[in-house]
Formats: C-alpha cells, sequence, structure tokens
C-alpha cells in the first residue's frame, strides 16, 4: 500500500456548461486512464439523462495516476437539489478544483458549493476554462474570484479542457497545494459513503472514503445508520474501470459491494465501520428531506400497478424520494411524491417515463406546510387537497428559502421585480465586479417551485444563476384555493397559494377547464372558491346538438362504427359528480406551461 | 314491416359543378363515362336474380343529368312489385317536363329536389348556383308530369344563414306544398373544399347551438304545415314517408348497383367499388363490383338495430326481461329524466331535444347493452 502523502483527493466544482465533464475527460485521456480508442464524450456520466442535459446526477470517482502520485477525482453533482449530497463528496476530499468559464464568471451555485468546500477546510485550486474562446475574460473573471472567494488572481491558472491547454500544469498544481489525507490504518475503521447506486446484478455499490483504519475483503461491517451488519463482498477502486483490491487504507478512495439489495441500506453520509471493533459515526449524517412534493399518476389508469414497481425500482436507485399511494377523483389511482427539488421531481419523473416506459400525469408542484390548528394540534400537510377547512385554521407556516443569484447588472431591475412578485425580501446586493452582481433574497420556496428558474432565465437571457438553501418556516397568509365542477371539488386542481394570488389561480384554472371540458347535457358551472367563497366563475354552456345529421344506406356500417367509437370514449370517462370529463382534459389543465 | 319488402340502390356518380359540403362519390369530369356506366348498370342487374323490389331509389351524383332514356333504361331491367315505389334524385336546374314525363311514364312515381335553401345568399355560401324560383318550376312540372310524391331537401345552419332566413327558407318550401321535407344540418365533412375552407379560417364552421334552433324552428314549421317527423331528418304527410329509406332505417334489405352503392341482405353489408372506372371494368370483366363487406354478429346486429332505430318516430323495443334489461331499463329511465326519450307503449322513442342530442342517446344505451364494466352514465 503506498504512502499517504502520494494520495490527493479532489472534487471538481463548476457550473453547467463551465466544462467540468469536458476536463474530467482530458484528465483521463492525460493520466492514460482511459485507452484514447475507449475514450468518449462525458466518459463519467454514464445516465442518458446525464449525457443529454449536460449534467452529474450521480457522484463518481475514479483513480488516477500522475507523477508518481495517485489522484482520486469525485465528480459530484452540481446542481441545488443535490447539495447535501455535494457536501458529502467534499466531505471525502481534502481539495477541490473551482472550474470557472472564463467567458461568464462563476455562478451562483459554483460560488455556494464553494463555500461548502471552504467550510469543510478544503484547499481550493481555482482554475479559468475556455481561455481559448475569443470572448473570455480570464482577467474579469479572475478579479471576480479574488473577490468573492479571496483567491489571489495571481494563484488562478489558465486552461482550455477542450484544447488541453494548461491541463497538465493544473495537475501539477493539485499535487503540489491540496495536503495529502491523513490517517493510522490500525485504527478502527471509519469510512464514509458518499453516493451508492443500485446494480441489478451486484446489488448496492457504494463509493467510499476511508478515513482511518482499514476496510478490508470479506470484513464484518457495521453500518451505523442503518443499523446493520453486512460482509465486504468485494472492495475495489476504479481506473474507472472497476478493479477489486484487498483492502482501501486511511485517505483511499473506491467501492464497496456488501450484499446490500436496496440503496436506502447505505445512505449517503453513512458510515461504515468494523462490526467487531466500531469506530465512532462521522459527524454530518442527515436523512434526505423531500422539500417538493406532486401527486404522480398514470395517463393510462391500467398502468397503476407497473407504476407502483416502477417507483419500488427505482427507489432502490435513489432512497431520496419518497412516494405513498394516493386517490384522486380527478386521476384516479397514483402516488403522493416528495422530491429534495424540482430538477430531482424531474428526473424521477423523466427515469420513470423512460426507464420503464410509462406515461404519467404530474400534479402541480406543492411544498410542505406547518399548520397550527385551533385545537391546539400541529399538522403537516403536502397535500393541498388534505388542507383542513380554514375555520379549523390557526395559522400556517411555509418553507422559506435564502435565494442567492449571480447576474450581470443589466438584469438587476428584472430580477428584483420578479422576486417582488414572488413575495421576496432583498436581504443583501453585492458587486463582484463592475458588470457582476450577488443578490440575495428571502423567498417562499412555494414561488420557486412554479416557475421562478423559467422567469429567471427569461428575464436575463439566461445569464443568471441560482442557489438556494433552506431558510426555515414562516407563518404566510396562505389560502387554499379549490376547483369545483358542477359544485363538486376536483382535487387535482386544488392548490394553496399566497391569497393575494387566489384570485388569479381561480381565474385562470376555469378559464382552462371551460375550455377543456366538453359540453355536457346541462350546464356546468366551474368554481374557484377560498373557503366557502366563490372566487372565479365560469360556465360549460350544455350542449344542445350532436346528433349525425344523415344516415342512410351507405353510411350505416362508418355510423355505427363512429358511435361504438363514441360509447368506448365515453366508457374512458371520469365521472366527477355528473360531469364526464375526459382524462386528457386534466392532463392539459395541469400543463403549467400553456 | 313484412319481409316482402326488398329495395334497389342506384348510384348515378355524375354532377354538373361539385358543391362545396358534398363527400359523396360523385365526379363533374366523367361525361364520357356515361354511356358505359349505364350499360353496365344494365348489365350487373340483369345478371343478378333480384327479388321484385318494392322501392327503388336513384341516388347520385345527380341521376336527372342522365338522359331520361339513359335512366329508363336502367329502371326498365328492374323487376318490381306491383305499387313499388320509385325516387329519382333530381337538381331543380337540370329537369324539365319532358323529361319528368319519361320517368312517369317509365313508372318513376316519387321525386326528390335538391333545394337546400330559398335564399339566393345562402346558396353562394353552399357552393351552389341555382336559382331558387326553378325549385317552384321544377316542382310544378313534376306534378305536371303526374308525378305527385315529391321531397324537398333543405339544409341549415350555413354560416351566414340567419333564423330569418331559415324561417324563409321553410316557409317557401312548405308554399309548394311537397309531402316530404328532409331537413339537414350543414355537416363539415372531411375532404370536402367546406373542410378545407373552415380549416383554413376562410369559412366560418357551423354553429352546433345554430343548427339546433333551427331544427327546433323547423320541425315547429313543418309540423304545424302537417308534415310529421319521422326520421331524425325527415317529415312527412302521414302515409308519404319514403319507404325506401325506411327500409334503411328498419333494417330491411336492398341491393346496391353502380358505383360506390352498398346493399344490406339478412346482417351482410356490402360497399361496391368507388369509382366509376372501377365499377365499369368490373362489369366488364365478369368480376362481381364488390370492394368489401362485414358481417355483424349477434351484438353488433343488436347495436346497429339500436343506432338505426333510435333515430326513428317508431323508436326502439324496450328490453324484455333478462340479465342485462335492467342496466338498459336504468339507462331509459335516466334518458327520461334527462328529457331525451319517451315510453311509447313498448317502445322507446326521442323527445324534440332527444333528436338533437342522438349520438348521446345511442352512446349510452350502447354502453348500458355493453357487458357490466358498462356503468357509465346509469349513476
Amino acid at each position: 500500500m503506498p504512502g499517504l502523502e502520494r494520495f490527493r483527493n479532489f472534487s471538481i466544482v463548476a457550473h453547467v456548461d463551465h466544462g467540468k465533464s469536458t476536463l474530467a475527460d482530458r484528465i483521463l485521456e492525460l493520466t492514460g486512464a482511459v485507452d484514447p480508442r475507449d475514450m468518449r464524450a462525458q466518459y463519467l456520466d454514464s445516465m442518458d439523462l446525464e449525457r443529454e442535459r449536460g449534467i452529474t446526477i450521480k457522484a463518481q470517482n475514479v483513480r488516477l495516476h500522475w507523477d508518481d502520485h495517485i489522484l482520486h477525482l469525485i465528480d459530484t453533482p452540481g446542481h441545488v437539489d443535490f447539495g447535501y449530497e455535494v457536501s458529502r463528496s467534499l466531505a471525502a476530499c481534502e481539495g477541490a478544483l473551482l472550474l470557472v468559464d472564463a467567458s461568464q464568471g462563476i455562478e451562483a451555485q459554483t460560488l455556494a458549493n464553494c463555500y461548502l468546500a471552504l467550510e469543510h477546510d478544503l484547499t481550493i485550486v481555482a482554475a479559468l476554462n475556455k481561455i481559448d474562446l475569443p470572448a473570455a475574460e480570464p482577467d474579469r473573471v479572475a478579479g471576480e474570484i479574488e473577490h468573492v472567494l479571496g483567491i489571489p488572481a495571481s494563484e488562478i491558472l489558465h486552461i482550455s479542457a477542450k484544447t488541453g491547454e494548461g491541463v497538465p500544469a493544473l495537475l501539477d498544481a493539485l499535487v503540489a497545494r491540496i495536503p495529502p489525507p491523513t490517517g493510522d490504518a490500525d485504527a478502527p475503521l471509519q469510512a464514509l459513503i458518499f453516493d451508492s447506486i443500485y446494480d441489478a446484478y451486484r446489488g448496492v455499490v457504494s463509493s467510499v472514503r476511508v478515513f482511518s483504519g482499514t476496510l478490508s475483503t470479506g470484513a464484518r461491517l457495521r453500518y451505523v445508520q442503518a443499523k446493520a451488519v453486512h460482509d465486504a463482498e468485494e472492495i475495489g477502486v476504479r481506473h474507472p474501470a472497476p478493479t477489486p483490491v484487498a483492502a482501501l487504507g486511511p485517505g483511499e478512495v473506491g467501492y464497496l459491494i456488501a450484499g446490500i439489495k436496496d440503496v436506502g441500506q447505505a445512505r449517503v453520509g453513512e458510515t461504515v465501520t468494523n462490526a467487531v471493533r466500531p469506530a465512532e459515526e462521522l459527524p454530518g449524517y442527515r436523512d434526505p428531506k423531500p422539500m417538493v412534493f406532486c401527486g404522480l399518476y398514470p395517463v393510462d389508469g391500467d398502468e397503476y400497478a407497473e407504476l407502483r414497481e416502477s417507483l419500488e425500482k427505482l427507489r432502490l436507485n435513489d432512497s431520496s424520494f419518497t412516494y405513498e399511494p394516493e386517490t384522486s377523483g380527478a386521476l384516479g389511482f397514483g402516488f403522493r411524491c416528495g422530491f429534495l427539488g424540482l430538477l430531482h421531481m424531474e428526473i424521477v419523473r423523466e427515469r420513470l417515463e423512460r426507464e420503464y416506459d410509462l406515461s404519467l400525469v404530474a400534479t402541480a408542484p406543492n411544498v410542505e406546510y406547518q399548520l397550527q390548528l385551533v385545537d391546539g394540534r400541529i399538522e403537516i400537510v403536502d397535500n393541498p387537497s388534505a388542507m383542513p377547512t380554514p375555520n379549523e385554521i390557526a395559522s400556517i407556516e411555509e418553507p422559506y428559502v435564502n435565494v442567492t443569484v449571480l447576474t450581470p447588472t443589466e438584469y438587476i431591475g428584472p430580477i428584483m421585480e420578479l422576486c417582488q412578485q414572488r413575495r421576496g425580501e432583498m436581504t443583501r446586493m453585492d458587486y463582484l465586479s463592475e458588470e457582476r452582481v450577488e443578490l440575495v433574497y428571502v423567498l417562499p420556496l412555494a414561488e420557486i417551485v412554479m416557475d421562478f428558474f423559467d422567469q429567471l432565465k427569461s428575464r436575463t437571457r439566461g445569464y443568471a444563476s441560482l442557489d438556494y438553501e433552506p431558510a426555515g418556516y414562516r407563518a404566510s397568509n396562505l389560502s387554499k384555493v379549490d376547483v369545483l365542477l358542477n359544485n363538486v371539488p376536483v382535487d387535482a386542481f386544488s392548490t394553496i397559494v399566497h391569497r393575494d394570488k387566489a384570485y388569479d389561480y381561480g381565474k385562470r384554472m376555469t378559464e382552462k377547464l371551460r375550455e377543456l371540458i366538453p359540453r355536457q347535457l346541462f350546464d356546468v358551472p366551474i368554481q374557484a372558491a377560498v373557503g366557502g367563497r366563490i372566487i372565479a366563475r365560469e360556465t360549460v354552456k350544455a350542449k344542445r346538438k350532436d346528433v349525425i345529421a344523415k344516415c342512410y344506406g351507405g353510411d350505416i356500417t362508418r355510423k355505427r362504427k363512429l358511435l361504438e367509437r363514441q360509447k368506448e370514449g365515453k366508457k374512458r370517462m371520469k365521472q366527477i359528480g355528473r360531469v364526464e370529463v375526459p382524462q386528457e382534459a386534466f392532463v392539459a389543465a395541469l400543463r403549467l406551461d400553456d | 314491416m313484412s319481409a316482402a319488402q326488398f329495395g334497389v340502390y342506384v348510384h348515378i356518380p355524375f354532377c354538373a359543378a361539385r358543391c362545396d359540403y358534398c363527400d359523396f362519390a360523385t365526379w363533374t369530369d366523367r361525361g364520357h363515362l356515361v354511356d358505359d356506366y349505364v350499360a353496365a348498370c344494365v348489365r350487373d342487374i340483369e345478371q343478378r336474380a333480384l327479388a321484385p323490389a318494392t322501392s327503388v331509389f336513384f341516388g347520385g351524383g345527380t341521376p336527372s343529368l342522365l338522359d331520361a332514356a339513359q335512366l329508363t333504361a336502367i329502371l326498365d331491367t328492374i323487376a318490381r312489385a306491383p305499387d313499388a315505389e320509385v325516387t329519382v334524385e333530381c337538381n331543380p336546374d337540370s329537369i324539365d317536363l319532358t323529361k319528368l314525363r319519361a320517368y312517369a311514364d317509365a313508372g318513376v312515381n316519387r321525386v326528390s329536389f335538391g333545394v337546400q335553401s330559398m335564399r339566393a345568399h345562402v346558396l353562394a355560401a353552399l357552393g351552389r348556383t341555382h336559382d331558387p324560383d326553378n325549385v317552384a318550376r321544377a316542382v310544378d312540372a313534376a306534378r305536371a308530369a303526374g308525378i305527385d310524391r315529391v321531397n324537398l331537401d333543405l339544409i341549415y345552419g350555413t354560416p351566414g344563414e340567419t333564423i330569418a332566413d331559415w324561417e324563409a327558407t321553410l316557409d317557401a318550401a312548405l308554399a309548394l306544398e311537397p309531402g316530404h321535407i328532409s331537413a339537414y344540418a350543414l355537416t363539415v365533412e372531411p375532404g370536402t373544399p367546406l373542410a378545407t375552407a373552415v380549416a383554413d379560417g376562410a369559412r366560418a364552421a357551423p354553429d352546433d347551438d345554430d343548427q339546433a334552433t333551427k331544427y327546433e324552428v323547423a320541425d315547429e314549421r313543418l309540423g304545424a304545415a302537417g308534415l310529421v317527423w319521422y326520421e331524425v331528418s325527415n317529415w312527412a304527410r302521414p302515409g308519404d314517408e319514403c319507404r325506401h329509406n325506411l327500409l334503411y332505417w328498419e333494417g330491411g334489405d336492398y341491393a346496391a348497383i353502380g358505383c360506390a352503392a352498398h346493399g344490406h341482405e339478412a346482417g351482410r353489408r356490402a360497399w361496391n367499388v368507388r369509382t366509376p372506372e372501377r365499377y365499369v371494368d368490373a362489369i366488364a370483366r365478369g368480376v362481381s363490383p364488390e370492394a368489401g363487406h362485414e358481417v355483424l354478429d349477434g351484438p353488433g346486429r343488436c347495436a346497429e338495430r339500436l343506432v338505426l332505430g333510435i333515430r326513428t318516430a317508431a323508436g326502439i323495443k324496450l328490453p324484455g326481461p333478462g340479465a342485462d334489461s335492467s342496466r338498459v331499463a336504468t339507462c331509459i329511465t335516466d334518458l327520461a329524466d334527462l328529457g331525451l326519450v319517451t315510453r311509447v307503449d313498448d317502445r322507446v322513442v326521442l323527445t324534440r331535444r332527444g333528436r338533437l342530442l342522438g349520438n348521446e342517446a345511442a352512446t349510452r344505451l350502447l354502453a348500458a347493452l355493453d357487458g357490466p364494466s358498462a356503468a357509465v352514465g346509469t349513476r
């Protein structure tokens, strides 16, 4: 086993599109880890979704050789939804490589992750990427980094991950500046799980960093949080091809397979120690806590069982989302699901549709509310249709977040306007340079989950970046808006909004439904109500005529088939009270973008 | 209906001009085919040992576009029962006393005029060219020729037609004292010039509510004039109902002569090749002109009886006691509560509101006839 002083463990902290995956590809080539013939773009991103979106969802790690040193590159998810996963990846490192696009500047999530790295006492090596681009402004961007992070501009490296320029010097700098790990190979075992994936053949494969002691093949291991004991079936390192080893010592990073069938039993942040000679738990474990919720329903009610199976399978791979069965009058049988954030929600939904071939309808996302009831009880509500009636509620608190936006100064106005519309309060404004500014707001999370990202992007032509972190609960003047079809509430459309926005929501939804719901044999009122009070109303007028005008000898076969088809369509209708509604109408009404 | 009823439908696929809304099998550029086509029809009939017809119907297209001799040549070939009803569809523009006399001599005893509207601007919007005054002349000529049974075909709900326009059309038609009027809601059929114009936004689509109002106006005025409703779109003086068309709705048998014609024999429905060329060719080669057919099973025939029967004043028979009859009975009660049907003796008949909502009534009844899963609409 090589001496500890030869190891360097580091993560790359970078914004989407700033070239992290390209740099990882270059490093794999330069260090000879991947044969040039086997090289492909975004080598470490294995999921289709990661490649398509150019993002990293799962942490990866790879062992590299450079100049007689052994480097462990830990590729982390960069998105705000996965902040906790990032913090565990950083906890596995002694250093972080901050990679910033020299034509763009540092972005909000990158900055947040950098602060996180500093909190973990990581050494930061900063590099400006894409210096080969004509639009690159390395001096300005270096100045920004110096301003916000205190890293001297003179220490910031200039590279092009695309051409490979400056990458060897960067690797040299990582070796020179990042301290080697420390730890006693003979002490009781302390290893951190910073990622777990589910493999259909091997079960759970965890990425681990050993802090002290030695992780040996065949050892009997204790998983502290899971309170479970497993045998280390296989231990190995990734070159990046997985290569079994007998043991991993302090400072080493690798993978661990221990016959576990569910990633929930080997969560990110878990401490692994020896069953017979246990060490103390590593600090910082946290249960993943869903922040955003929605109902997921199969478009075709017959696919309910498949959806349940798919959720079970997906959860083997991702223990950070939750699901429980729920029934909707409008949408039938489905599940109320909780996610770390909006991207996480989208990813889970997309994976269900893609990997399990399901067609799903998602209700509008919502957050979790804390209710103080009149009778003194406290209730947590993550589903608007489960909200008690207004007279039972003493007060409602909703989650707030601290939102950091980094933007070119020209967009300050539109961003402030957006944040004000979304009930935001500015807490700080800091000029990073003459051209870029950091805005910090406290905002209700519910306002973010609607379409805040999209609005921010469109108002800043994509130049602003966003990060947020929980900022506790605050009492708000919130109302539940019900939508009633022919006086029957339609659960899928119930929502909780600030009182000032109840009317807008009610009007928009009733108008949308009026267009989508086919005419019935009687007038169908569509109403939006807060408590018992109607705030918006539309009417689908009774249909007066549908009969086929002509039915003679040559029409009979065709018309009979037409009516048989209409009959089948009728059977598929959802019955809300006396009103028949095609499921497609509900699906269309739930689409946020229209 | 007695089992001896048997109809012959002859399709004449030629027109002088195509109407914008028409989706029938008809052509305006096949004049050169007419002689061959007539000969093919004659030969087709001769080769088939058809039972004596109780009704013959020349439809189109525009049958009156044929020379009288051509039409009567076909008719002469068809064996007929002594009091057979023989109808020819006529364009009021292309008919005259001479032709009508020839028809009458050959046994034609009923004519059906495509009037559509008595308002010039409505006719123009339909892409029709005839002069409303021609209608009166044509009706007079038919009567002068000794053909007393006259039907006028009307269309309502053309965008641009006011209620007053429609009332004027009804009144003008009734002033001619026809024994029969068919009134159809203008329907946008796929593939027609009208459908293209509507899709392009060049023309407005007909409005269901406007058509419903006009239907009610028609039912009032026609009823007041002594024409009794007997099928969704048909009214007649009692005894003057079209026997041939009743065959369709009562599930009777009829033979198909000509291209695109449909026939029915004891549960087997068949249709001929669509173009006149292919029909002429098939007959010339001595092969069947049939392009396709369907044979319905028990439930299929039952569904068919329902969707056809419910359109008529006779309605459909209430189900007898049986496993499924309670669900059907519940459905009928619901439909009655909604004002769509009434019970007349042992039959169920659409109300005026029900006639307008005939598809709703039919699909609910069809669903009730289906298996136990068909609970929709019975709650």
